[in-house]
């Protein structure tokens, strides 16, 4: 039992910088680039962490605890999240409040941190992270409320749990709707293509990226491995939702649920490589779209 | 225009004493009235004569295919013409910065490229106490109010380009005005080049800008043969010709790759990308470099092709093309890619008209202009490259510009390669007359290029004004981004992607 949640937390801790090697793998392939090692980023938050870090001498205390807080409260975000079917480390009744008021507390933290600096890049940047954010929470909640209603569980372990293979049967269209829905926020909250770019060099045009130009060293690291824990999320909530393959034992549920998320990075990937950026006045509208879908997702339910 | 200005073509060496001296009053009614029936100015530069400036105008009629050239003598201050004509805005500032002819009432009196003057002891804005004078050393305008805030970007940028300064006053995301501060490139080009031509003035001029090393090599060869009553072989002609051209590919193909960039559609970018540089190789092929330095100087172009070579390198760029055919049709036909390059960064018909823009950035407005057929030299006057407009002046549309122009490029390139001429590829050529001018215009892949040379009593280069096709187009991205969204700025300059070295000299 140990062993098995000891391995939980070190494919939760883990497993997240490969998800982002794959899709930046696919991505070169589609390109026609070699691309990066699928390890990259486990190798560049080993460099972070080796290096000192440099703070302006404009910035104040909020601007080094941004990095801490926001990496703690997406492990602990990660903590209420059922892996594979298996019920979470912690899980309560209304544990997905939490749940997605811990994101929002990584967000608030980058974005002061940002707002610390002065810079008038690192504004813009957050004034754009909020503004989308504050669009793509209703539909992070109305998903959720779905899944909540179709498996009559208030926490994500149950909602993610053995239940979910009834809802689908009684609630088909509806959760499919919101896995659409899910997909989409995926995407904008962690500022993929077509939302935000996040190979991009250019500052004015950057959502994310430019919150975190003046971060460096292990705040730097903290802030990749952060995004990748929340890729992780993100993925695992998705593939669980849409993919909810019976395994029969442990191991075989933990792998096929790997396999699951590798199958969500390389989506990603594609995604990325078959579209161009959107307008940033077009965010907003895809977001609300989303929120839509989930309403839709709720009404079936509810009549 | 009127029987006051000297009529010239583009490429004819004039006698300096044939060009008319003005008084200013006259000087600049003629260029007025000639801006506004449609010439442009393609250039408008002074030299030091007798305490004063003398100032020369070279003055574009498209249709007819004619330059005019006058002059005037002025002394510290006149009024200024920018209200009436806008396109002469920056050349009235660069005057100013010069030699201290003051434009009295222009509108937009700030230094061009905090160049030091090149009379001493004259300093317009009065910063000769300075030590030296620092780019961007200069109020900006702003817009005041309590939600406005101002986003400064560069000179140092996070991509490899050239340094420049941009500021924006911005309401949120709304762009109100960019105010674009160059002069950071700046080296001093046409002093250097005065007392010319001698070893160096070839290289010095292919390094006006590093992206356009053929343009301006061509541009400098015409003027100095022209100086000299000389005509190169035909074989030299063309196979100019055919490097210009591969020079544009390689650019509109890099650039339509780095646009794909900017908006993250990965296919293109990457594929643009590595074609760019098919082309640039295919120039190396010709003459050793990819940038195609050291293959045209005076007398004709330094390098030949053997039968064999010409077919290789026609199948080559052939087959490249193609690649870049299909690379950009996935761009183009990509309907996330229409959505943002479409209504993206409008200069309008009207604007570019006024702003005088000249390359793509022009034709994009279905402005149709281009030295090419206009004021055809070279081979272009036997063989006829297509012009191509468009309709919008927006990112599509230079965009799409571009990529037609490029296709039009290949076609010449490859029947060029295919029946080129014999006979030598390089004559001696003598050295300048005394006491002439030329103007030598060559469309660039920019726009374009305009070399105006003066010799002196002994035949040297007495003046060397440059015009690089920036010059003009800066003030088009400028007006470009009013009333844009700021997060849009990335992706219109880059469909300018204009020369910061090209305006600093």
């Amino acid at each position: 039992m140990i062993l098995r949640a000891l391995f939980q937390i070190g494919l939760l801790l883990l497993l997240p910088p490969l998800l982002l090697g794959v899709v930046n793998r696919v991505k070169a392939i589609a390109a026609g680039r070699k691309g990066p090692p699928i390890l990259q980023l486990y190798f560049d938050l080993a460099k972070l962490l080796r290096k000192g870090a440099v703070y302006s001498r404009t910035t104040t205390w909020v601007f080094r605890a941004g990095p801490a807080v926001g990496l703690a409260a997406i492990v602990t975000a990660g903590t209420m999240l059922p892996v594979a079917g298996q019920p979470a480390i912690v899980s309560f009744a209304g544990d997905f409040v939490l749940f997605a008021y811990l994101l929002a507390l990584a967000r608030f933290a980058t974005a002061l941190a940002a707002l610390d600096t002065g810079s008038s890049f690192e504004g813009m940047g957050a004034a754009r992270e909020v503004s989308f954010a504050s669009m793509a929470e209703p539909a992070l909640f109305l998903v959720l409320v779905v899944m909540a209603r179709a498996t009559g569980s208030l926490s994500l372990s149950g909602m993610l749990g053995p239940g979910l293979a009834a809802a689908w049967r009684a609630a088909a269209p509806a959760l499919l709707l919101s896995a659409i829905a899910l997909f989409v926020v995926a995407l904008a909250e962690n500022s993929r293509i077509p939302v935000d770019d996040p190979n991009t060099h250019l500052e004015l045009t950057m959502i994310h990226e430019v919150m975190v130009l003046d971060h460096s060293g292990p705040d730097l690291a903290f802030i990749l491995y952060g995004a990748s824990l929340k890729f992780f999320l993100f993925g695992a909530l998705l593939v669980r939702l849409v993919a909810d393959v019976r395994m029969t034992g442990f191991w075989a549920a933990e792998g096929a649920f790997v396999v699951e998320l590798l199958g969500f990075s390389i989506l990603v990937g594609l995604v990325e490589s078959a579209m161009a950026r959107l307008r940033l006045t077009r965010v907003p509208q895809m977001l609300v779209g989303a929120s839509v879908l989930s309403v839709f997702a709720l009404v079936l339910l509810l009549r | 225009m009127t029987t006051r200005v000297l009529q010239a073509w583009n490429g004819e060496a004039i006698e300096v004493g044939d060009i008319p001296v003005l008084p200013v009053d006259e000087f600049q009614q003629i260029v007025a009235d000639a801006v506004t029936a449609g010439a442009r100015v393609s250039s408008y530069a002074g030299r030091r004569d007798d305490e004063r400036t003398r100032v020369t105008a070279v003055l574009a009629d498209d249709a007819q295919g004619r330059l005019g050239v006058l002059s005037c003598r002025v002394g510290a201050a006149w009024p200024s013409l920018t209200s009436e004509c806008p396109s002469i805005q920056a050349f009235e500032r660069e005057i100013f910065e010069q030699f201290g002819v003051k434009p009295e009432g222009h509108p937009w009196l700030k230094p061009l490229r905090f160049e030091p003057p090149l009379v001493a002891g004259v300093d317009p804005w009065g910063r000769i106490a300075k030590p030296s004078t620092i780019p961007g050393d200069y109020p900006f305008f702003r817009v005041e109010g309590e939600e406005v805030h101002e986003v400064a970007v560069g000179p140092v940028h996070a991509g490899v380009i050239e340094p420049g300064h941009f500021r924006f006053q911005c309401h949120g995301e709304h762009v109100f005005t960019l105010e674009i501060v160059l002069g950071y490139q700046h080296r001093g080009v046409e002093p250097m080049l005065v007392g010319g031509p001698d070893r160096r003035t070839v290289a010095l001029v292919e390094s006006v800008a590093g992206d356009t090393v053929v343009g301006n090599a061509i541009t400098h060869a015409n003027a100095v043969e022209a100086l000299a009553d000389f005509q190169i072989p035909a074989r030299a002609s063309v196979l100019r010709g055919v490097a210009l051209e591969l020079e544009r590919l390689a650019n509109h193909v890099g650039d339509l790759g780095m646009l794909a960039g900017d908006v993250g559609f990965l296919p293109t970018a990457s594929y643009c990308g590595a074609l760019r540089a098919d082309f640039l190789n295919a120039l190396a092929e010709i003459c050793g470099n990819r940038f195609g330095r050291g293959l045209v100087v005076p007398g004709g172009v330094r390098f030949d092709l053997d039968a064999g070579a010409t077919a290789r390198l026609a199948e080559k760029v052939a087959k490249a093309w193609e690649q870049v055919d299909g690379a950009t049709r996935l761009l183009f036909e990509s309907p996330s890619v229409r959505n943002r390059f479409d209504g993206t960064g409008v200069v309008s018909r009207d604007t570019c008209t006024e702003l005088g823009l000249v390359g793509p950035a022009a034709r994009a407005c279905g402005v149709s202009r281009d030295v090419r057929r206009d004021h055809a030299t070279g081979v272009f006057r036997f063989l006829h490259v297509p012009t191509v407009t468009g309709e919008t002046g927006d990112v599509f549309a230079r965009a799409w510009v571009r990529r037609l122009e490029a296709e039009r490029s290949a076609e010449f390139v490859v029947r060029q390669l295919r029946a080129l001429p014999g006979g030598p590829v390089r004559t001696p050529c003598p050295l300048p007359r005394p006491d002439r001018l030329v103007v030598s215009l060559t469309e660039g892949w920019r726009g374009e290029l305009c070399h105006v040379v003066e010799t002196d009593g002994d035949g040297s280069f007495l003046r060397y004004k440059l015009v690089d096709p920036s010059f003009h187009n800066w003030m088009g991205l400028a007006m470009a981004l009013r009333g844009e969204q700021i997060s849009d700025f990335p992706l219109c300059n880059k469909s300018f992607n204009l020369s910061y070295c090209g305006h600093d000299l």
